[in-house]
């Protein structure tokens, strides 16, 4: 451990500025938000009256929360696991040593880089939902290969609408997966896999106690990462579909209230996100900092 | 293209070394060689699927309204914007100009909003990195975490309060509103890259400007802050592209005459029928080029943020 300059204050002055203006638009307007969420500001009038936890009764109540939750878990099922499984796959084929593996990791990473709302622009389009002779977009694609049958209506499609928002996410993101995991594969030491050989391991158990236990961390942050991302996702959905009933998600739904001024309503979903985000957010945090006292 | 992403094999460690197998193995190779193949067609095949949406924008941006048709959407413009229209009528050009005269001023706000709000959470976050990273004062790893947390939280868990306190302190619904939000919630993930960045600088090179009796500041501003640049380089890419990607708060704290980029964009894709799905497509290209230059140029950098995002680095 580094011996302490024994002087903290000059230090503690210089950060004191982001504690006090993150004290406040972090904590103190999550704080705000809570108390708004416990009050029955419904409406522009700013007459206010401590309900308790009646907004996040009546929320749960709600047929329309619910079916939002719904769409949420959906999304999110599809989203990781899309982004999981490409971003590995393709860290994976790379990592063997592929020609031009820049071009491929360039390509595979750039989507990161556009804002969700121009993709959306595009996915509009990608996803539109006509079929037969009106298709455009991927159900035109099946229309001329012939294989009609997989056209489908997309975000129009009841139930699993939210697996097709879901396809632009995990366009997106999945190449940032791919950078996670293949940063944690060349962070393999060569000496690992050769011992692994030497002592005749099989390819297969080669992996599964050496590169799997190795990679394990990347993929917790991988998950985190992406995990609270979907918890949030809310760009797409108004880029692609705007805020519409079939592909609500709390995200949207608190759009919808703010805007008709029911603050109390806005607030209670907010907290609910933050809820479920923290519940992510909070364990991994605390275990990073562990590892990193662990490691000094 | 291909773009320096600073994830490149480390020497030594190059995959081919292990491949050169014995020559009396011939049905291994053959099997590997098969492999390899299928390796390439499925790398080629992903290429082909993620360049797809990329594909669709240029060429539907190309396409005069009057040449949209479901059947051949997919195809090359019937008629180049260069070729002359039928009957005078638009040309692919007129998608261009279009999105240009329902964009560029917003472009030109963005670019006041992102490249201050970059500049000044970087500093303050390089501030805050160097003090994090090498004072040990009471309780430095609580602070830390409880800057970072900001970092992830969903923001719509503070939108309904911070939209109420900008109806009450009478803020403009313009980007200078944005500028100071994005500089606040900026500064958590700017302090994260900055702290692993200086955690990294030899403790030794402080220690000689300690006893050389230079103060905390001194050390910051004549030893740390030239050494700091590749650490700017990432905060000012990761803040610059967050703020002009950003959609949320400019949707929450602005409005489409005076806001960025992304609410422009969004309107007038919202606003485009099947007809002239031209001009938005032009529009996405436009609005997305900043960003696309950056990731481009200074690829190695804006994998850097992406990184840091995982906490340890």
């Amino acid at each position: 451990m580094k011996k302490g300059y024994k002087n903290w204050g000059p230090p503690l002055l210089l950060i004191a500025p982001t504690i006090v203006v993150l004290g406040i638009f972090v904590y103190g307007l999550i704080g705000a938000n809570i108390s708004v969420s416990l009050s029955n500001r419904s409406s522009l009038v700013p007459a206010t009256e401590f309900v308790g936890f009646d907004n996040y009764f009546a929320l749960f109540a709600e047929e329309r929360f619910i079916h939002s939750l719904q769409n949420l878990g959906v999304f999110t099922v599809f989203f990781i696991g899309g982004t999981m499984i490409f971003g590995f796959l393709w860290a994976w084929m790379l990592d063997k040593g592929v020609t031009a593996e820049g071009v491929f990791r360039s390509v595979f990473l750039f989507p990161m880089a556009i804002s969700f709302v121009a993709s959306g622009v595009v996915w509009r389009w990608l996803l539109n939902s006509a079929e037969g002779d009106r298709a455009s977009g991927l159900n035109r694609v099946f229309e001329n290969l012939g294989l009609d049958f997989l056209q489908n209506a997309w975000w129009n499609e009841p139930g699993w609408g939210m697996a097709a928002i879901a396809l632009p996410a995990i366009w997106q993101l999945a190449g940032y997966v791919m950078a996670l995991f293949l940063s944690g594969f060349r962070g393999i030491p060569e000496e690992l896999r050769e011992a692994a050989r030497m002592d005749g391991a099989t390819e297969w158990k080669l992996y599964r106690y050496v590169i799997f236990p190795q990679l394990s961390p990347v993929a917790l942050s991988a998950l985190i990462i992406v995990g609270h991302m979907s918890l949030k996702v809310f760009d797409l959905i108004m880029a692609i579909t705007k805020s519409i009933y079939q592909t609500e998600v709390p995200a949207t739904y608190l759009w919808v209230a703010l805007t008709s001024n029911d603050y109390a309503k806005s607030a209670t979903i907010a907290t609910i996100l933050l809820l479920f985000v923290a519940v992510v957010i909070v364990p991994y945090l605390i275990y990073t900092a562990r590892a990193e006292k662990r490691q000094r | 293209m291909s773009v320096d992403t600073g994830l490149d094999k480390k020497p030594g460690t190059s995959a081919n070394s292990r491949s050169s197998g014995m020559p009396q193995q011939s049905s291994i190779r053959v099997r590997a060689g098969m492999t390899r193949t299928v390796k390439y067609v499925l790398l080629i095949l992903f290429l082909v699927i993620v360049l797809m949406p990329v594909y669709v924008l240029i060429v539907t941006s190309l396409k005069p309204p009057q040449d949209v048709n479901p059947a051949t959407s997919w195809g090359l413009p019937v008629r180049w914007p260069w070729e002359p229209a039928l009957e005078g009528g638009p040309t692919g050009f007129d998608n261009w100009s279009l999105a240009w005269n329902a964009l560029s001023a917003s472009i030109g706000r963005t670019f006041l909003l992102a490249i201050p709000a970059a500049l000044i959470a970087s500093f303050l976050g390089a501030m805050n990195g160097f003090v994090l990273a090498r004072w040990r004062f009471p309780y430095a790893d609580v602070v830390f975490t409880f800057i970072l947390f900001g970092m992830f939280i969903p923001y719509q868990a503070i939108m309904t309060p911070l939209v109420q306190m900008k109806t009450s302190l009478g803020l403009p619904s313009d980007v200078s509103t944005l500028l100071v939000v994005h500089v606040i919630y900026g500064l958590p993930i700017c302090t994260l890259i900055f702290r692993n960045y200086y955690a990294g600088i030899p403790h030794e090179l402080m220690e000689a400007s300690r006893m050389d009796g230079a103060g905390m500041l001194r050390t910051f501003g004549s030893i740390v802050l030239p050494l700091s640049l590749p650490g700017f380089v990432v905060t000012i890419i990761w803040q610059f592209t967050s703020a002009w990607n950003d959609f949320l708060f400019a949707l929450f704290l602005s409005n489409q005459n005076e806001g960025p980029v992304s609410l422009a964009l969004n309107n007038l894709a919202q606003g485009a029928q099947l007809a002239n799905y031209g001009a938005a497509m032009a529009g996405a290209l436009l609005a997305s080029l900043p960003t696309l230059v950056v990731y481009i140029v200074l690829g190695k950098y804006f994998i850097g943020g992406l990184m840091s995002g995982s906490v340890k680095s």
